[in-house]
């Protein structure tokens, strides 16, 4: 025999450390995992998907648990006998045990989206109800333009052709109903409690709309408008990110969202001035 | 087949350079491969040392690459070519080319007891053209505008549209080219494995009795080359919206330096179906070689047959139908249509079970075994730790409801390190200490090689599990910075504790480098068989002279795995032992 098989079989400490590092890895992993992470929530909707998260969290992390546990006590035994003592398993138990992993994985993994996934997911991209409110967002690099429909309820025309430096969205004057929409930069306002539609464009590049708080991430794609709406139940500040890789400014492009009661958001509309 | 044996070239560039023998085509890929992995992590490196502590100053970088640095602090725009160019070059001119071109070449012949690939020089052009691609991406960094900027995944318009950002001059046209260059020099190769698997084979060499290395090879270069050509369309098409007005992924209304551009029509979600339509399918084409060499690796240093091998088969086949037609769960938040969704969240879930199977067939391999613990062994039980922690990161982003939170984030970047990145990683570093004697007839280091093991495998965990966490936090992924917002700079402190783990693995590898390079020369002179291995590929001399065998091809008896076999004399039977000999147990 060569002794590049004798000679480092067993004469390092590895059947000590390679089972410990192997049991080390879940522990650290479950004492982070036991710190608070998530940031503070302030949607509706996004109580199901921290439910999904601390389900996935739980039931995922036990099963990591289990297998490092189980990985570590095979390496521990198996690194202090001479002789293998389990040569082949009969068909029958290779049987069971691909039977068992899959049923678990199909209760877990696809149990978890049936049950807890789907009717978030479902709430999500339903239509709105009916008292929703409805903010434009035009993405660019790197701001956010948001208009809301005035006083009348409805947005004017607009498009790309008419865009200046004055008319960052090319609202068309000649449009009536664009005559009393608001034009704002960066800083949304939203009533409390009540159903938000941010409807989405971009300009230039792909641009996500993320509200950490919120739980609401949805990208914004030039040449498609896509709605995401969510209810807002905490007034304050609240960070908006860009989560799509869209140029140099990306890491740049933070806007705020304001929730106020009701009545400070009529008040706070009133002061806007059409543009 | 001797007609192959009487061609062997004599001289030096026929024989090492232009060479059309598999096993130096494959030490090409590999060294390729190194030296691109050498300025990819680097990159890497650079990255986290400017995510840790933003206010770095960059004198050197600013010698090389003026453009990139302004005043001597790194440009927001530079940093996103680094990105860029760290996730390219790793997934494609590293990982596939050492796991899949590289040990691919090597080992399928050897392992199945062919003399040589089934079209030699198709095999050569795979390689030139590959190094091609390769030299072309590696030298956008020195274009107008810099290297590509868009991410690895290049969606446009940020890609597709040169005002966008600088990397979108000439670096992207660069990197259109070089990628499609890696297609065409895969799908060469791909033909070349596929065909060779199936007629090459030497007697008795049944498809069960072929080492799990050759399967996954063979999964992965029926899946590459199912799934890689509708990018090369693809890029074809981003490249004449680039240069020739065309407007496949370019809707109209775009809007840049206050212009409006002429295009109109197209649409940036159709990139995305394409790219992932690759993307996905290469996930597996990376990940799966490193599984059946984590089970080649496993089998001769636990001196048992791996557990379950006829369900891992299985399993390998249902993960490769399923990889193709799961893409779409890159792109839940991308504005697709949330019906769409579903179907490729629960799709995506499939996957788990074939994964899960999988796995427990890696961990219940070491049940009752008598491990030996080689630098190869090492590496092939810290790659199934990595796999269970990265395959269940993917059980948060391919359910649809919790990736609206985690799409694109800091969890994103934890698990596909995991993943792609450390059980890719881990399988190539066991394979390399595994078949290192076979390939240059000398052992590597086994100390300096434990060292590396350590040094690489507890780097590695805690840095890419901390990444896990700071995306539970929220944090996007693709920021120069973390300072512009509240919600990411409260992770600050931990970002500056991975960027010292990134760096410790970094360093780490140089031991490796060196052992690689230093054993080359001086390493101990290794036998014919060093491990006592059982597979075919033992039976040639060290390294394999051309044509792999002498006169009188092999002829297999036995599966890959005979070891222990009751009643026999010594712990391991090669498969060209007959029955009468050794009792034949699959």
């Amino acid at each position: 025999m060569d002794d590049a098989m004798t000679g480092h079989a067993r004469s390092g400490g590895e059947k000590w450390f390679l089972p410990l590092i192997i049991w080390s890895f879940p522990v650290i992993t479950v004492a982070l995992g036991l710190k608070t992470w998530f940031p503070p929530l302030a949607s509706d909707h996004g109580a199901g998907i921290d439910r999904m998260l601390r389900y996935l969290l739980l039931a995922v992390g036990a099963l990591y648990v289990v297998g490092n546990a189980v990985l570590g006590y095979f390496v521990w035994k198996s690194s202090r006998q001479e002789i293998v003592t389990a040569r082949m398993a009969s068909k029958a138990s290779e049987r069971r045990w691909s039977l068992i992993p899959a049923a678990v994985m199909m209760l877990v993994a696809e149990g978890g989206v049936f049950v807890l996934g789907l009717p978030v997911w479902g709430q999500y991209y339903s239509a709105p109800p009916e008292e929703t409110l409805t903010v434009e967002l035009m993405a660019e690099q790197f701001a956010w333009n948001i208009r809301y429909a005035g006083a009348d309820g409805k947005f004017g025309r607009a498009t790309p052709q008419l865009i200046t430096l004055n008319n960052p969205i090319g609202l068309d004057a000649q449009d009536a109903a664009g005559r009393d929409d608001i034009v704002l930069l960066n800083d949304i306002h939203l009533p409390v409690n009540r159903p938000a539609r941010i409807r989405l464009r971009s300009k230039d590049v792909i641009h996500s709309f993320f509200v950490p708080d919120f739980r609401v991430k949805q990208d914004a794609v030039p040449g498609m408008t896509i709605d995401v709406w969510f209810v807002p139940t905490q007034t304050g500040t609240f960070e908006l990110a860009c989560n799509q890789i869209c140029g140099f400014g990306h890491y740049t492009m933070r806007g705020l969202v304001t929730v106020v009661s009701a009545a400070e958001f009529e008040n706070w509309l009133q002061e806007q001035s059409p543009i | 087949m001797n007609l192959h044996l009487e061609h062997e070239p004599r001289s030096f560039v026929r024989r090492y350079i232009f060479s059309m023998d598999h096993k130096i085509i494959g030490i090409q890929y590999l060294l390729t491969a190194m030296f691109v992995a050498v300025v990819a992590s680097l990159l890497a490196m650079m990255m986290r040392i400017q995510l840790a502590w933003p206010e770095s100053r960059w004198p050197l970088l600013e010698r090389i690459l003026p453009e990139a640095v302004s005043d001597g602090v790194m440009k927001p725009e530079f940093y996103l070519s680094m990105v860029t160019m760290h996730g390219t070059l790793m997934a494609f001119f590293v990982i596939s080319f050492a796991l899949v071109s590289g040990f691919g070449n090597y080992l399928i012949p050897l392992q199945i007891g062919a003399r040589d690939m089934a079209y030699p020089f198709l095999n050569m052009l795979s390689y030139w053209i590959g190094l091609l691609g390769t030299i072309i991406v590696l030298a956008s960094f020195f274009v107008e505008g810099g290297a590509a900027a868009s991410g690895w995944t290049a969606y446009p318009p940020l890609s597709a549209v040169r005002q966008a950002i600088p990397g979108s001059a000439m670096g992207q046209t660069f990197w259109l080219l070089g990628v499609a260059l890696f297609i065409v020099s895969f799908t060469m190769g791909g033909l070349n494995y596929f065909v060779t698997v199936m007629n090459q084979r030497a007697a008795g060499m049944s498809l069960m009795r072929m080492p799990l290395t050759v399967w996954t090879l063979l999964i992965s270069a029926i899946i590459g080359l199912l799934s890689f050509p509708p990018l090369t369309a693809a890029a074809i098409m981003l490249l004449l919206d680039r240069h020739a007005g065309t407007s496949f992924f370019l809707p109209s209304g775009l809007y840049f330096g206050n212009r409006l551009l002429e295009n109109s029509g197209g649409t940036p979600l159709l990139w995305q179906h394409l790219f992932w339509f690759l993307g996905h399918p290469e996930v597996y084409v990376l990940l799966l070689p490193a599984l059946g060499i984590a089970f080649d690796v496993l089998a001769p240093f636990t001196r048992k047959p791996p557990f379950g091998h006829r369900m891992t088969v299985i399993s390998l086949g249902v993960i490769a139908f399923l990889s193709m037609v799961v893409w779409g769960h890159h792109m839940f938040v991308s504005g697709m249509s949330p019906y769409v969704g579903e179907f490729f969240s629960i799709g995506t879930l499939l996957i788990t079970l074939p994964s899960a199977v999988i796995g427990v067939n890696l961990v219940a391999s070491l049940r009752g075994a008598a491990i030996r613990f080689t630098v190869p062994m090492l590496f092939a039980v810290g790659l199934i730790a990595l796999f269970g922690l990265g395959g269940m990161g993917g059980i948060f982003l391919g359910t649809a409801t919790s990736d609206i939170y985690l799409h694109d984030s800091y969890f994103v970047v934890g698990h596909f390190h995991f993943v792609i990145g450390g059980v890719t990683l881990f399988g190539l570093f066991a394979g390399i200490y595994y078949w290192f004697p076979k390939m240059f007839g000398r052992m590597m280091n086994q100390r300096l090689g434990k060292i590396h093991f350590w040094l690489t495998i507890v780097p590695f965990y805690l840095l890419f599990l901390g990444m896990h966490f700071i995306g539970l936090g929220g944090v996007p992924r693709h920021y120069f910075s973390f300072m512009s917002y509240d919600f990411t700079r409260r992770f600050q402190g931990m970002q500056v504790q991975v960027t010292w783990l990134a760096l410790v693995l970094g360093v780490a590898q140089l031991i490796f480098l060196f052992n690689f390079l230093w054993s080359l020369r001086a390493g101990r002179k290794a036998g014919l068989n060093p491990w006592n291995a059982a597979s075919l590929e033992w039976t040639a001399p060290s390294p394999p002279p051309h044509g792999n065998w002498g006169a009188v091809q092999p002829v297999v008896h036995r599966w890959p795995y005979e070891y222990s076999v009751p009643d026999a004399i010594e712990d391991f039977t090669p498969q060209t032992v007959p029955a009468s000999a050794v009792a034949v147990t699959r």
